[in-house]
């Protein structure tokens, strides 16, 4: 053992081995606690893991890139999982049938409200207008969302840290709303959340019912294709 | 279980491939889901697609375990965070601020949305 802990921790900190570890390693301990508050909405694996993760590379002074170079593999995953979704769907098609009418509505008027609210609200609140560009494809999942922001000229890690930050929001605050409005039709639920908050939304989606998982996987995959079609628009109507 | 992994992939591979060649506005992902949709109603009408990871439940089991950690994909991306700490200094409360109200209307508007429509078509079907 000629090796010190430093030069150690310089090798495994250059390798993505370490952050792919730490990755699923902090996930997999915010998952169980939130399995073991009940699937409390405040308990959300994700934000807590990206808090720790993100806590953790700033102290250890360790670039995003280089965390990325072992988060990659997890993040890769995000397209396959896209295409998976066809599976609950095909399980519910009957379900997902008699319902398309009222989906197709809310589609269209949710993905417009998501995309006019938020362009409206940042320039009310005073942001840069690169910000607000980059805020606007928020709702949909990360990989999409990013690809909206390249096209405008803005910019696409901060779009990637608004997508996630409103995946956040919306499944925590959720199922307490809907609660409270005394909202019972699981399949308009979770229509809702995953129209507003994407893949984070769907995952918490699927933890409070599985019909509400089927619809929110709907919603996120309708969404991207119209939000594609629809921020260019808005961006030319309500911002240049 | 890798069969059905391939199949995955291979439906984004082609959804990609259209996105790209016909230039369409349509994430190559999504295009890739309504194939693996349109394959799985297919097996049910014609044996000749019934083999394979669609057959016996292996794509839908491979489908399952993707989506049982849909939140974990998320969490990189989220750790971008760590790059945008000066812009948050700046702009933070304002951005979550206005994420945070966008969200909420976004969520009362769609859900009121579908629950109009639904209410408007049954009672439109019982009259």
């Amino acid at each position: 053992m000629t090796a010190n802990p430093f030069s150690l921790w310089v090798y495994l900190s250059q390798q993505p081995l370490l952050w792919l570890t730490v990755t699923l390693l902090v996930y997999a301990t915010a998952d169980a606690l939130s399995l073991a508050t009940g699937r409390h909405p405040f308990a959300n694996p994700v934000f807590h893991s990206m808090w720790i993760i993100a806590v953790f590379l700033l102290l250890t002074g360790t670039s995003y890139t280089t965390y990325f170079s072992g988060a990659q593999f997890v993040h890769f995953l995000l397209g396959p999982a896209t295409v998976a979704l066809a599976m609950p769907l095909y399980e519910n098609r009957k379900v997902v049938a008699a319902a398309i009418v009222p989906m197709l509505a809310a589609l269209v008027v949710g993905c417009a409200t998501a995309i006019v609210s938020v362009v409206l609200l940042a320039k009310a609140f005073g942001l840069p207008q690169n910000v607000v560009l980059s805020l606007a494809p928020k709702s949909v999942t990360a990989g999409v969302a990013m690809g909206i922001s390249e096209s405008l000229g803005a910019d696409a890690s901060l779009t990637a840290v608004a997508v996630v930050l409103t995946g956040i929001m919306g499944a925590i605050i959720v199922t307490p709303m809907m609660n409270r409005m005394g909202i019972t039709d699981y399949r308009a639920r979770g229509f809702a959340v995953g129209l507003a908050s994407h893949g984070i939304g769907t995952a918490r989606a699927f933890q409070v019912d599985a019909v509400a998982g089927v619809f929110a996987g709907i919603a996120m995959s309708l969404n991207a294709l119209v939000t594609s079609l629809l921020v260019p628009l808005a961006v030319t109507l309500l911002v240049r | 279980m890798i069969a059905s992994l391939s199949l995955i992939l291979l439906c984004q591979l082609a959804g990609e491939i259209a996105v790209r060649a016909f230039a369409w506005p349509v994430p190559g992902p999504v295009l890739g889901m309504l194939l693996l949709l349109v394959l799985l109603l297919l097996r049910d009408r014609a044996m000749l697609f019934a083999q394979g990871p669609l057959q016996g439940g292996g794509v839908e089991n491979a489908a399952r375990g993707l989506l049982a950690h849909l939140s974990l994909m998320f969490i990189p991306a989220g750790v971008g965070v760590v790059q945008k700490l000066d812009l948050l200094a700046e702009h933070g409360t304002a951005i979550v601020g206005v994420l945070a109200i966008s969200v909420v209307i976004t969520l009362l508007v769609t859900v009121a949305t579908f629950l109009i429509i639904s209410r408007v078509m049954t009672r439109g079907r019982s009259a």
